[in-house]
């Protein structure tokens, strides 16, 4: 049997240290290689762009990116390695564990546990424990640039626009490509981003107004352009839209 | 950020000390009564002896004195006896209310910190014994009386114990910024409020920090009052809010148990750090 590829992430030597020497004592029964450790969610999503893993061991509480949040990620990879959570006592975060169906050991691990857990892996998430896990889904959006995977804060993105094969994702700071569609962009996060045009959505909350353009050349009546904050770009509103953007400006 | 030790003495004196000023002398007086049963029996004679000698006179028959007489010796042994009872009462509910608020150590820490030790034991078997004799250290600070103010200096050798167990599981990041050295280690403070409130700093502004940000820790005897100030750094968002609070809430109830109204804590976010500031009254172990 080819042993089972297992990434450790957790941003505690110690309980990394710890993890390895239990499934070495498990390896006469039970077959594994650590491939590989990450002290963060964004470490562990970097390793895992470089190489292919069975199992992730993801702590809960972790800087830059914690345990669930990598989670969401990790599910969208195209060949997504089956998660277990590894987590010191926390009475919620255990029955969110139980409610969702996830898998999950208590620290201090037990090898009996582990081997168990390892035992009867489940690759990939349903849409259903994802969703009890993390109710407002991904808080940072990952991009990776010349190799390096770096992590974008959704609280600062000011629109999303599609452009032929990629979307670019702008925020105050700067412009990022992302790996993502603008129809799954809009169903994920849906709440908190308004469709202003076929190709582009506007974080509700970096609207600050809105104006008229000047008409094009052969047209009279010229097109809505929304004003944002934080940068002094205008946004045109395409005509199918305009009624819906302007309610929701209103509404708010 | 940091406040000067005048502006400090400025606000927490004024309205500190005159609170504690009133609120002491009139505890003082019940609680001395209360103690001695014969200061109790003065009381009462006194007490008689005022009516008694007023009805004379007055010029009541005295038939009428020995009647206000026994009434008001009645009276008057009733009322205290009323505050006697009262008071040991209302210390019971204290001292509950002080064995349920005192600090338990929080699973996450206690668990984490077993783990790191069970990931240390085979390398490093002599840091693993430091470590279970730290945990067995603050275990033994946990089972302590509650009720009985401890030397700052103790305090501070708790709080040193339990980072060296964090320092463990979570190395250099953290670091902590003692300035100490103005204030006398023999002032008494309430047993386990400064370590939960460092537990509080590790977990909210360290462990979801990257990179290493230091926490930081000052004690100033400014007059009558001893200042503790706790500092850490905190991003924008944290989701441990709650928990916060109710470390916060305890200490404050803990505080009042301990001195009226003659203590306080506030708490603030400013420049991206959140800030903890208790000032409690300023008691020698000495005196």
């Amino acid at each position: 049997m080819t042993p089972l590829r297992i990434l450790l992430v957790d941003d505690e030597k110690p309980a990394r240290v710890r993890l390895r020497q239990l499934l070495d004592d498990l390896a006469a029964r039970l077959a594994t290689r650590v491939v590989d450790e990450a002290a963060d969610g964004v470490e562990a999503l970097e390793k895992l762009a470089e190489r292919m893993v069975d199992v992730v061991l993801v702590d809960i509480r972790m800087p830059r990116l914690d345990g669930l949040q990598l989670a969401l990620h990790i599910a969208r990879l195209p060949q997504p390695p089956a998660v277990i959570f590894v987590t010191a006592y926390d009475k919620y975060a255990v029955q969110a564990f139980e409610l969702a169906a996830v898998d999950y050991l208590l620290k201090p691990v037990r090898a009996e546990r582990l081997e168990e857990a390892l035992r009867k892996i489940r690759r990939g998430f349903s849409d259903v424990s994802l969703h009890s896990l993390a109710p407002q889904g991904r808080l940072q959006l990952r991009c990776s640039e010349r190799g390096r995977v770096s992590m974008i804060p959704l609280d600062e993105v000011l629109y999303f626009k599609a452009e032929l094969k990629y979307v670019t994702v702008r925020t105050a700071r700067g412009e990022h490509l992302l790996e993502e569609s603008l129809t799954q962009l809009e169903s994920e996060f849906g709440a908190r981003f308004l469709r202003v045009h076929r190709n582009c959505l506007v974080a509700r909350n970096a609207i600050a107004g809105y104006e008229r353009g000047t008409p094009k050349e052969g047209e009279t009546e010229a097109q809505w352009l929304l004003l944002l904050q934080g940068s002094t770009e205008k946004i045109p509103v395409s005509r199918r839209q305009w009624a819906q953007v302007k309610a929701a400006i209103k509404g708010e | 950020m940091a406040l000067k030790d005048e502006s400090i003495r400025q606000f927490t004196e004024a309205p500190a000390t005159r609170l504690s000023g009133r609120f002491s002398v009139l505890t003082r007086l019940r609680r001395r009564i209360e103690r001695w049963p014969l200061l109790r029996f003065v009381a009462v004679v006194a007490a008689t002896t005022l009516v008694y000698s007023a009805a004379v006179r007055l010029g009541i028959q005295f038939g009428a004195a020995a009647w206000a007489l026994i009434a008001s010796a009645l009276a008057a042994a009733a009322a205290i006896d009323w505050r006697g009872k009262g008071e040991p009462e209302a210390a019971a509910m204290n001292e509950a209310r002080l064995m349920a608020l005192t600090a338990r150590i929080r699973p996450h820490f206690l668990y984490n910190s077993l783990n790191a030790i069970l990931g240390t034991i085979r390398n490093d078997p002599r840091a693993a014994e430091t470590a279970l004799e730290e945990m067995a250290e603050l275990f033994r600070a946990l089972m302590n009386d509650p009720r009985q103010l401890t030397p700052l200096s103790d305090e501070i050798a708790l709080c040193r114990k339990y980072l060296a167990l964090e320092r463990l599981r979570l190395g250099d990041r953290v670091q902590v910024q003692w300035d100490i050295d103005n204030c006398p280690p023999d002032a008494l403070v309430p047993p386990l409020m400064l370590q939960p409130l460092l537990e509080n700093a590790v977990y909210h502004g360290v462990e979801p920090m990257s990179q290493p940000a230091p926490i930081a820790f000052r004690l100033i005897a400014a007059g009558r009052m001893l200042v503790i100030e706790l500092s850490n750094a905190h991003e924008a968002g944290n989701t441990h809010e709650r928990g916060n609070r109710m470390a916060l809430a305890n200490i404050r109830e803990r505080l009042e148990i301990y001195y009226g109204l003659a203590a306080y804590l506030n708490a603030e976010m400013r420049d991206g750090r959140y800030t903890v500031r208790i000032v409690v009254p300023y008691e020698s172990a000495a005196r």
